[in-house]
């Protein structure tokens, strides 16, 4: 029986390579060239760290109110296991 | 699960990842442009929903064996939160895809899919709630929840492999490559898969911690 098992997944597991899909490599020229257009001016001008701040401050904001939320339910299961 | 270290640590990676997301080096791609940032927050939506759907049906093949009630509350919850990543997976692929593939539905494999998936889903939910005996209700959705997981593992990862797609390593689409991650974005990528997985995974633990507290109350009415 647990031959039987060991030969299936070894069986699945080669099928399973054959689904792999050629993948093209990101290689260092990708990150120097200047043929492709980025948001270069927005970051040389700084403006990037603006967005950044205003996702970061909407992040810590619902971070706030999730923690604030947990510590409601805590009270409410305190109040429960008193009243048992 | 109610230590706090783990909430802190998904924080903490999350907060990370919106900052190196935007901030650190990205490859200059053709199409891609300053988009291929969105994989970091777009992936990671996937990568959780598939994540948590794992730890659902496990809990859900628990509570076949076992019959505890609270592994039937864990899975129920888990899926829940699953469907939200699902949706915003969807919602931020569709934004992205408009950009890229030129709209934001082009009936590509992997997008048909993961929608199917998420009818399944909506499905296990509908059915559910349409069964009012507890016991029946916790029973035939743990078997659902299971039956589900089995045919979406397959729509998400194989099927679209065995044909043409535009999502990257999927077929062999000569308009779009797909890259191999390197290094530099993998520093960001995997750290935005874990963080968004722990918050996915707090989140599911408030609700179930409500849903306890919700049966507590309806015994002692």
């Amino acid at each position: 029986m647990k031959k039987i098992k060991y030969f299936l997944v070894l069986t699945l597991l080669t099928m399973s390579l054959g689904l792999y899909a050629q993948k093209t490599e990101i290689v260092e020229e990708d990150y120097e060239n200047d043929r492709i257009e980025m948001a270069d001016t927005m970051r040389s001008e700084g403006k990037i760290y603006v967005l950044v701040a205003i996702i970061v401050t909407l992040f810590v904001g619902f971070t706030i109110y999730a923690v604030m939320t947990e510590q409601k339910v805590k009270k409410i299961e305190k109040s429960l296991k008193e009243r048992e | 699960m109610r230590k706090t270290w783990w909430k802190i640590i998904g924080v903490a990676l999350v907060f990370y990842t919106l900052i190196a997301g935007l901030l650190m080096d990205a490859p200059r791609l053709a199409i891609l442009n300053e988009t291929i940032r969105a994989m970091h927050f777009h992936v990671p939506m996937w990568f959780g929903m598939v994540i948590m759907l794992t730890a659902s049906v496990i809990f859900s093949i628990r509570y076949l064996r076992t019959g505890n009630q609270k592994f039937d509350i864990y899975a129920i919850e888990l899926v829940n939160t699953s469907i939200l990543f699902g949706i915003l997976g969807l919602a931020t692929g569709m934004i992205w895809a408009n950009y890229t593939w030129g709209a934001p539905w082009s009936s590509d494999p992997k997008q048909n899919a993961s929608a199917i998936g998420m009818l399944i889903y909506f499905a296990y939910i509908l059915l559910r709630n349409s069964i009012t005996d507890p016991q029946q209700k916790a029973k035939i959705g743990a078997v659902y929840n299971i039956f589900a997981y089995a045919t979406l593992i397959p729509l998400l990862f194989i099927l679209p492999r065995l044909t043409d797609s535009l999502h990257p390593g999927n077929g062999g689409n000569p308009g779009f490559n797909a890259y191999e991650l390197d290094g530099r974005l993998r520093m960001v990528f995997y750290p935005a898969v874990i963080g968004w997985t722990l918050l996915g995974v707090w989140l599911t633990e408030l609700r179930i911690r409500l849903s306890f507290i919700k049966s507590k109350i309806d015994e002692e009415d």
